[in-house]
This record gives C-alpha cells, sequence and structure tokens, in this order.
C-alpha cells in the first residue's frame, strides 16, 4: 500500500515538473524565435559599409550610422540626466526620508510613472521641452523627455539595492563615529553599486529601444548630416526602424532586418553588461 | 575611590512603539574599571548602553528625560556633538559585526572617518589595537584579507580592536561574548581585564557567571529599573535587595 503510494507520488511529481518544464519552454520560444529570426533576416545586410555609411537613395541603400549614433546619443543624454537624479532619489528615499505619508505618496508615484504609456511621455515632452522650455526638436528635448520615462525605473531598482545592504553595517558605521554620508559613502553605496548599476542598465536599454517618446521631441525622419550640438534632431534606430518599415515604399527587406538586428545587438549587449555585473558581484559579495 | 566617568542622574526613557523603556535611573560608572549591567532581558541593559553613545538617536523615541553627565558634560543635550561623543564612547555589539572590507580596512575605519590620512598613525593604531584585543599574532599575515573571513570570535576580538583604534575613553560592549565558544570568551575577558587599567569598560554579560567573573562594579536592572548597583563583589554575595537575590539565586529570569 505503501509502495503504491510512493510510486503514484513520484508519477505526480515527474508530471508535474514536466508540464512546468513544457510552459516555461512556451514563454521562451517565441523569445528565441524572434531573435533567430531577426539574426537570419538581417545578418546578411550587415557590413561595415552598413555600420559606417550615410543612407543613400531615400534610404533604400548605404548606411545607418546616423541612427547608430543618435541613440547612442540619446542614450548618453538620458543617462547624463537620470542617473545622478534617480540615484539621488533613492539614497534620499531609503537613507534619509523618515517612512510616512510624503515618501509612501512618492513611492506610489513612482510606480505609478513606471506604468504610464511612452507614448504620453512623448507628449509631455513635447509640451514641457520642445515648446514650452524652447529646447525644440532636439536631443537634448528627446534625451529628457526618455530621462524622465527612465527614472522610475532607476530609482526603483537602486533603493531596492540600498535596501538590501544590512542595517548592521549603517548602525556600525554610525557608532564608530561616521555621520550618515559618510556611512553611505563608504559603506552602503559600493556594497550596492552593483544593484545599482544593474538597474542603471536596464533602465537605459528601455530607453535605448523607445521609439514613442522621441517622436515627437526629437527624432528626425531623415537629416543628411550627423547632429553636432544637442540642440539638433537626430536619427535614432528605433524610429529609423519604424520610418523605414511603414513609410518609405520600395525598402529592400534586408535594411529593414539589419537595423531591427542593430538595435537588439545593442539593447542586448546592455543587458549582458548587466548580467555580468551581478555575476561578479554576486560572487565576491562578503555578507 | 576612583573618579566616576558617567553619571546617570534621573534619566527616563520610552520608546515610541512603547516597547522597552528605562524609569528614572540614577548611578555612576567609575573610571578605569569594569560595570556591569545585569538582569532579565528586557530589563533595559542595552536601552541604557546605547544612550551613554547616544546610538538611541538611531530609534524612535517617544520621551527621553534626565541627564548622563561625561566628565562632568551632559551627552544627552541637543548641543552635544554626537560624533565625537561615539569617538569616545565605542560600542561592541552581541552579534560581531564585520564592515565588508579588510582586516586592516575595518580596523583604520573609525580613523578614516575622522580624516586621519598618516599612513604611519593608521598602521600604529592598527598594530596596537589587535594587540590589545589579543588577535595580534592571529591575523598579522593577512591583515588585507577580508574580515568575512575570519571566525565568529575573531570577528568579535575584530570588533573590539576596531573599537579600541579609535582609542575611545569608554567601551560599551553588549554581550560581546553571546556567541562565542569559551575559549574565545576566556581571550575577550582576559582582553577587558587588561583593558580596564586605562579605560572605563562597561559590560552588558551574558550571563550571571561572567558578570560575577569580571566585575568590579555591578548594577541590576529589572523590567526598566535599577534595582540595586554597587561594587560587584558586594552584590554577588550578599545583594542588598529581595529580587536582586531571588535573581541571583535563579528564582526567575
Amino acid at each position: 500500500m505503501n509502495r503504491r503510494l510512493f510510486l503514484d507520488r513520484g508519477l505526480a511529481q515527474r508530471l508535474g515538473i514536466s508540464l512546468l518544464t513544457l510552459v516555461t519552454l512556451v514563454t521562451v520560444l517565441p523569445i528565441l524565435a524572434a531573435v533567430v529570426y531577426v539574426v537570419k533576416a538581417g545578418l546578411p545586410a550587415i557590413s561595415w559599409q552598413f555600420l559606417s555609411q550615410m543612407p543613400r537613395d531615400g534610404m533604400r541603400a548605404g548606411g545607418i550610422l546616423p541612427a547608430i549614433v543618435g541613440t547612442l546619443y540619446l542614450t548618453f543624454g538620458t543617462a547624463l540626466f537620470s542617473v545622478p537624479l534617480g540615484v539621488a532619489a533613492a539614497i534620499y528615499l531609503s537613507e534619509y526620508a523618515r517612512e510616512n505619508t510624503l515618501t509612501r505618496l512618492i513611492r506610489i508615484a513612482i510606480i505609478n510613472l513606471a506604468g504610464i504609456p511612452s507614448v504620453i511621455y512623448g507628449l509631455f515632452g513635447l509640451g514641457l521641452f520642445v515648446f514650452f522650455l524652447k529646447f525644440g526638436t532636439s536631443i537634448l528635448s528627446a534625451s529628457l523627455t526618455l530621462s524622465i520615462m527612465t527614472l522610475p525605473v532607476i530609482i526603483s531598482a537602486t533603493e531596492e539595492a540600498l535596501r538590501a545592504i544590512p542595517q548592521s553595517f549603517r548602525t556600525v558605521s554610525i557608532s564608530l563615529g561616521g555621520t550618515r554620508w559618510q556611512t553611505i559613502r563608504r559603506i552602503v553605496l559600493p556594497q550596492a553599486l552593483p544593484g545599482i548599476m544593474t538597474g542603471i542598465i536596464l533602465g537605459l536599454e528601455r530607453a535605448a529601444g523607445e521609439t514613442a517618446p522621441i517622436l515627437f521631441t526629437g527624432a528626425a525622419f531623415f537629416l543628411a548630416r550627423l547632429p553636432n550640438s544637442p540642440f539638433d534632431g537626430t536619427m535614432a534606430l528605433p524610429y529609423h526602424l519604424f520610418v523605414i518599415s511603414t513609410q518609405v515604399p520600395g525598402m529592400p527587406i534586408q535594411i529593414q532586418y539589419g537595423t531591427a538586428l542593430v538595435l537588439l545587438a545593442f539593447v542586448l549587449a546592455m543587458n549582458l553588461f548587466a548580467v555580468i555585473i551581478r555575476s561578479r558581484a554576486r560572487s565576491k559579495r562578503q555578507w | 575611590m576612583t573618579k566616576d566617568k558617567i553619571v546617570i542622574d534621573h534619566l527616563n526613557l520610552q520608546y515610541a512603539d512603547g516597547t522597552e523603556s528605562l524609569h528614572d535611573i540614577s548611578m555612576a560608572i567609575p573610571e578605569h574599571a569594569i560595570t556591569v549591567l545585569f538582569g532579565p532581558a528586557g530589563g533595559g541593559k542595552s536601552s541604557l548602553l546605547r544612550c551613554l553613545n547616544r546610538l538611541n538617536d538611531l530609534t524612535e523615541v517617544r520621551a527621553l528625560s534626565g541627564r548622563i553627565l561625561l566628565d562632568g558634560e551632559n551627552i544627552l543635550d541637543p548641543q552635544t556633538d554626537v560624533i565625537l561623543l561615539r569617538r569616545r564612547v565605542g560600542i561592541v555589539f552581541a552579534r560581531p559585526v564585520v564592515l565588508p572590507l579588510t582586516i586592516r580596512g575595518n580596523l583604520t575605519y573609525g580613523l578614516e572617518l575622522a580624516g586621519e590620512k598618516r599612513r604611519s598613525r593608521l598602521e600604529e593604531a592598527l598594530v596596537r589595537s589587535l594587540q590589545l584585543a589579543a588577535l595580534w599574532e592571529e591575523v598579522k599575515d593577512r591583515l588585507d584579507d577580508p574580515a568575512v573571513a575570519l571566525s565568529g570570535g575573531q570577528q568579535q576580538r575584530l570588533c573590539l580592536a576596531r573599537v579600541l583604534a579609535n582609542q575611545p575613553e569608554v567601551i560599551l560592549l553588549d554581550e560581546p561574548t553571546s556567541g562565542l565558544d569559551p575559549i574565545s570568551t576566556g581571550k575577550v575577558e582576559t582582553a577587558l581585564q587588561q583593558l580596564k587599567k586605562d579605560y572605563t569598560i562597561v559590560l552588558v554579560p551574558h550571563s550571571v557567571q561572567q558578570a560575577a567573573r569580571v566585575t568590579d562594579y555591578a548594577a541590576f536592572f529589572l523590567q526598566g529599573e535599577l534595582v540595586e548597583w554597587a561594587e560587584g563583589k558586594q552584590i554577588f554575595t550578599h545583594p542588598r535587595v529581595k529580587r536582586t537575590e531571588d535573581y541571583l539565586e535563579g528564582r526567575f529570569g
């Protein structure tokens, strides 16, 4: 009787595990398929010329250099604003602010900001940066808009990383005559850095791939030269991909997939970087 | 009769969450001696300890009144420079907490916070404090290893050495040997006996036996009240108050 039960349980166990494995595969497969498909379709287009030349013949030939450069500029610009602001806000929330109605309100706001559709950020950026502050449709306006969109991600991730640092480290540091700031700078931040970096990269990665927020604030359909000031508009990979996929008739399909592949590689490389930072930090952690 | 390093004068403390509190504590802590604060858990010993270097600032306090005089100055005064106070009054906690730094980094941490940059000074403090805490021989060849690699007993002596490196005047110890084996405990107690020549020591022991072993002066705390304080020899052999006697004889707690 007991033995029979045991067998049944073993069977149920195996069935359960197989089912879960299957479900997991079902979720992973489409992602893998998409990546494989884009790589397969886009790889023939990739060449040094494709990466380093300006588009020609109404973008139907030549390279995508301005879009690549534009996305780099936008990512960098976004980092410039969102990283210091986001990290500082998280330090304030986690290390200085007392738990009260105001901080709870701020946290709710941050969570909700993360859920706002990106096109709404785009409209907001258009109103605030392009028109009101008169930055025009420019790298600056687009970067600021992307920054606002990225902030909640960076703040939440940083706060989480800071909170993971044991409270006892802070107590000890303060008991040895440390100020709050000394404690943060010498103990808390260095320990939380890998987590913060991961959050920053994931936030920027999302910004790099977004189209809607830059649509009205900085992205250009086509520019004959590279931007040379933050007040210039710019081409960008996601918007360029949208343009050549829907707005230009007679577009060679390899260029579309080539562009998609470059964008995908850019984003995946950032992701990989985040994973490496995280796993290295985990192996070195001292608590 | 030695000089009183710390005088506690009608100290009352109540936490915001209403947990532990102190009622009208008045006592003195003599210089160059070990004063033990003992009694059952929740009696207010740790709370008192944390008041002595204002670590209670980190906790939400509902009410705090009375005075704590360190060399005649009231440290509960809002004007007190708490950073300076915490350098003068160091604390070792029950669970050893080593900072995520090297052994060397842990020891020089306090001095570096105070702005000391001279290598020779840091090195000197490092060696001296490790010797005082009876740890030098065990770690002198691996000062640049991560401090977490040390055993529990070594970590606790490292925490003691870290406090000593700051050259404090008073050392507070909150059940410093509660997680240690008897040999490590013995090493810590021996070190404390050496240290009391130069420092004022306040110890919350982890057992009555330890209290009796190391005491010069002793104070018995029960539910936030100071029941009795006197010379250790007297309190552990002839307690004056019935409740102290009951506790020492194991009738409660």
